[in-house]
């Protein structure tokens, strides 16, 4: 059984619809990241759970029981806010305590507490610092430790780390991994940040226009995305127009590319998705897509299939690797390249796009 | 864990809440001002034009109407005049005696209107400091001037009522982008240009609320017309007379003349308000750094103006305290008071009578504070919406919410002079809401009128405080387990008491030197300082009318730096 359930929540502000039809699980242990673009009800959804908005439809269960209609302070969630949401007039050490003392628990226990905390946070010894001392950094960890302190039962984070400086964040989110893992914490984690959910959940739900799209592992989503609004947000994926032809050989679908009229063949598992002579969408990552030189002999595009004609239009140098655009008669693809040397703008090549990574999205 | 809240507890406070703001609101504006109205309407019982068909006959109240429209306009036009330019000077450039003057602009606002226009009168009166120097210095057989009539009004309100435009036209100037005149100037516009199409019309709103409370405190002006005005009859002036005499229809036909003009300008103040904070919301950008005067002659010239100023604004305090070391009867003919002593205070402190008056207005301005704090509190907490969505349920909905801040603001708009006359008509007899109980000559009176009149300054601090507090806080202590009122008391009360304090001062110092309101319904048991003074001043005791005035002005000095030492502590 997992540990949150929503189920088919929708929210609306006004006339806009900022969640709809939501529908998740998370299961205990697990670091869950709900990840999209900016306006996309992921931060919606997360006060949800917490419980600081009410869903219009849909219920949200922990535990097995039914927490729609509970109240924040009666679900002992702990929640870290994207601006850390710290006290302004109570020192370090209050901020960490205020769950315990509403909690009523003894003196004795609050400080066992309270240190312990702020040692996990790397914080030993600021008890009495006030928050607006602080460097942001520091600020974000009282508020991590904060939320933990409560040992709570399921930890919420809204894009905690988008205020911090790039290197700080990269710091921080590795900690922030390691401490969830140590105190085997089941969390939510916000973000729009592709890099970022990637490096610390187990699990990811893309949200687009208030639905999730696709949920799954790191590199599933990666590589294989389910859905257009997926592949467009995830960045940088090659989106091939074609039709589904009738005529296929065995366990490989035959798709015609509406530019350039190329024949391309996937692997399909499900028909449904692409109805025979309908168009469809196929997308390959550019990482994945295999340039050679014209007249140069390599047997691994070979062996991949689908290999296309084609003319080199741009090479961009971008540091390790370079981008380059090439037009197969009339589609146009990006490729990425580890050493660019030798190719040339204008010149002749051949582009191949391997069957096993490619992949049929969901319509539009 | 399958527990839901009970309904019945986050409905009841509310409710408990929804009804005291109402009863407050019913019974201090909305019943006495409609019962003014009904009553101006009325004649023996029966409803007519009658009484506004007498009164707008009479050359008097025509006459005391333009005048009053006529003086609050010319008021406006000069202290836009000294105010802008100044704000634009003080505020753009930087040069030696700047803070100086900075500091001391807005003096004249917490200057209780009353000592004001006494320390005019020993300063630009015809036996004035002033006017006794330039006689002896110049020979002059009469006095160099009178201090009477159109001149004397302009003059004090200029005085009084610049600090308006200044300070709105200074914070209208603080908060436009710099970036946004940079920005023009590298469009190739010229410095004038620049002025004209970029920083005036942002500056719009502000000077339109400047203008407008303006022009509500001139209408309301009472004491200055009452000492000094001559033969210049205003609205407010005209009614205290009709009241003096007995002419009640007289009285309250000329109130709900005041009443409308001063409600008309206030919904026009609201709506400018409003735009001012939208663009204050939407400012984010570069701060501009003050110009230094680059010519020598131009900033030895600023600096000679900002010391002017600032001695022009301390004068007629400087003025009070020395005449209220002066020993009684001494000064009559001399520039300066002839004999020096301590008596004046001396009396203050030791005559049962002194003592009583600052004991009652101390009293009835305490009680009036505090319950102003208390009630703004329940009215904003009713009010401040928490985050994007308020679930709760809701006794007030938005056109609700804007009425509730015009109702708030009603008492503070009107004229001290309404404020009296409506509560003392309303409440001056057996009336459905207090039976047969008549709140007129009754201690309460006063006490309740200062409420009414200062409380919209409390909500106002209150509301400012809280709409301040960053909204996740509450959410963030709510997360961490704290119920509604654990979450009020350790987190929401904190941040907003300094603040509160602050406007609860402010008010308590204004109600302490009242003298509009309290001149019309004070009685022999609550006589507060104000009604004092003027009657020193009328038995030519100069010197304790000065002493109760620089008494005053020492009071609110202190409140002031405390106020603004708890607005640091909160920012």
């Amino acid at each position: 059984m997992p540990l949150l359930s929503l189920r088919n929540i929708s929210k609306n502000f006004g006339s806009t619809r900022a969640v709809a039809d939501v529908a998740l699980n998370v299961e205990h242990g697990e670091f869950f990241g709900l990840l999209g673009p900016s306006g996309c009800g992921k931060t919606t959804t997360l006060r949800m759970i917490a419980g600081l908005e009410k869903p219009d439809s849909g219920t949200i269960e922990f535990s097995g029981a039914d927490i729609t209609n509970l109240p924040p302070e009666r679900r002992g969630f702990g929640m870290v806010f994207q601006n850390y949401a710290l006290f302004p007039h109570l020192n370090v050490f209050e901020n960490v305590a205020f769950g315990l003392r509403a909690r009523h628990k003894a003196n004795t226990e609050i400080s066992e507490r309270v240190a312990s905390a702020l040692e996990l946070v790397q914080l030993p010894g600021y008890d009495k610092r006030r928050v607006d001392e602080l460097s942001g950094g520091q600020q974000q960890r009282v508020a991590i430790a904060r939320a933990i302190a409560i040992e709570p039962a399921l930890l919420l984070f809204d894009e905690p780390l988008s205020n911090l400086d790039v290197s700080l964040r990269e710091e921080t989110r590795s900690e922030l991994r390691e401490l969830v893992n140590r105190l085997r914490l089941t969390a939510v984690y916000v973000t729009h940040d592709q890099e970022e959910a990637f490096a610390l959940c187990d699990r990811i739900g893309v949200m687009v226009g208030g639905r999730i799209m696709q949920t799954g592992e790191p590199r599933q989503l990666y590589e294989f995305p389910a859905d257009v609004s997926v592949a467009r947000f995830l960045g940088r994926n090659n989106v091939i127009n074609a039709i589904r032809l009738s005529s296929s050989k065995s366990s490989l679908g035959a798709f015609k590319t509406l530019e350039g009229g190329h024949t391309i063949h996937l692997p399909v598992s499900h028909d449904e998705l692409a109805p025979l002579n309908k168009p469809c969408l196929l997308a390959i990552r550019p990482e994945h897509v295999v340039l050679v030189r014209d007249g140069s002999k390599n047997p691994e595009s070979e062996m991949a299939g689908n290999v296309l004609a084609a003319k080199i239009r741009e090479i961009v140098f971008a540091g390790a690797t370079s981008t380059v655009r090439v037009d197969a008669n009339g589609l146009f693809l990006e490729a990425l390249v580890l050493e660019p040397d030798g190719l040339k703008v204008g010149a002749d090549c051949s582009v191949a796009l391997p069957t096993n990574r490619l992949s049929l999205l969901k319509g539009d | 864990m399958r527990d839901k809240p009970s309904p019945g507890v986050s409905v009841s406070p509310r409710l408990v809440l929804f009804l005291i703001t109402a009863v407050v609101l019913i019974y201090g504006v909305i019943y006495p001002n409609l019962y003014v109205l009904a009553a101006s309407f009325q004649r023996s019982g029966t409803w007519t034009l009658a009484n506004y068909r007498d009164v707008l006959t009479q050359r008097t109240v025509i006459e005391a109407i333009v005048n009053s429209l006529g003086l609050s306009v010319a008021t406006v036009l000069l202290c836009a005049l000294v105010g802008i330019p100044l704000a634009f000077l003080f505020e753009r450039y930087a040069f030696p005696g700047r803070q100086l003057f900075a500091v001391l602009a807005a003096l004249p606002l917490v200057l209780p209107p009353l000592v004001g226009t006494v320390a005019f009168i020993f300063l630009f009166g015809e036996s004035g400091i002033l006017a006794r120097s330039i006689q002896t210095f110049f020979h002059l057989q009469a006095p160099a001037w009178t201090l009477r009539g159109w001149p004397a009004l302009l003059l004090f309100h200029t005085y009084t009522m610049y600090p308006f435009f200044y300070v709105l036209t200074g914070a209208g100037l603080r908060r436009i982008d710099a970036g946004l005149a940079e920005a023009a100037r590298s469009l190739g516009a010229a410095r004038i240009g620049v002025l004209a199409r970029v920083v005036l019309p942002q500056l719009t709103p502000s000077l339109i609320a400047a203008g407008l409370l303006t022009f509500m405190t001139s209408m309301a002006s009472f004491s200055a017309p009452l000492l000094f005005g001559g033969s210049v009859r205003v609205l407010t002036l005209e009614i205290f007379t009709a009241r003096q005499r007995g002419d009640a229809v007289m009285a309250i036909t000329e109130t709900v003349i005041l009443l409308s003009v001063s409600l008309a300008a206030l919904v026009f103040f609201q709506r400018y308000e409003g735009t001012r904070k939208f663009a204050a919301a939407a400012m984010k950008g570069v701060s501009r750094r003050r110009e230094t005067i680059g010519s020598g002659k131009a900033r030895t010239l600023a600096t000679l103006a900002a010391v002017a100023f600032s001695i022009m604004l301390v004068l007629p305090v400087v003025t009070l305290v020395v005449v209220s070391f002066a020993r009684e009867g001494s000064w009559t003919t001399q520039t300066l008071p002839a004999a020096y002593t301590f008596s004046n205070y001396q009396r203050l402190f030791t005559d049962p009578h002194a003592s009583e008056v600052f004991t009652n207005s101390f009293l009835m301005s305490a009680i009036a504070a505090m319950a102003a704090l208390v009630w703004s509190f329940c009215v904003v907490t009713l009010v401040t919406k928490r985050g994007k969505t308020d679930d709760k349920p809701k006794f007030v909905g938005r056109s609700w919410n804007r009425l509730l801040s015009l109702l708030i603001l009603v008492p503070w708009a009107l004229p001290g002079t309404v404020v009296a006359v409506s509560m003392a008509e309303a409440y001056g007899r057996p009336s459905p809401l207090l039976g047969s109980f008549i709140l007129v000559g009754t201690f309460w009176i006063l006490p309740l009128v200062y409420f009414l009149r200062f409380m919209p300054l409390v909500v106002r601090a209150v509301q400012a405080s809280m709409e301040q507090i960053d909204p996740t806080l509450d959410e963030a202590a709510g997360l961490l387990g704290a119920r509604a009122w654990r979450r009020w008391a350790r987190v929401t009360l904190p941040l907003v008491w300094p603040g509160a304090i602050a406007g609860t001062l402010l008010a308590f110092v204004i109600a302490l030197g009242e003298y509009v309101a309290s001149v019309l319904v004070f009685v022999p048991g609550n006589r507060p300082i104000s009604v004092a003074i003027a009657s020193e001043l009328r038995d030519f005791n100069l010197g304790t009318a000065a002493a109760y005035g620089v008494v005053l002005i020492g009071i609110i000095a202190i409140s002031m730096i405390v106020a603004g030492r708890l607005e640091r502590l909160r920012g």
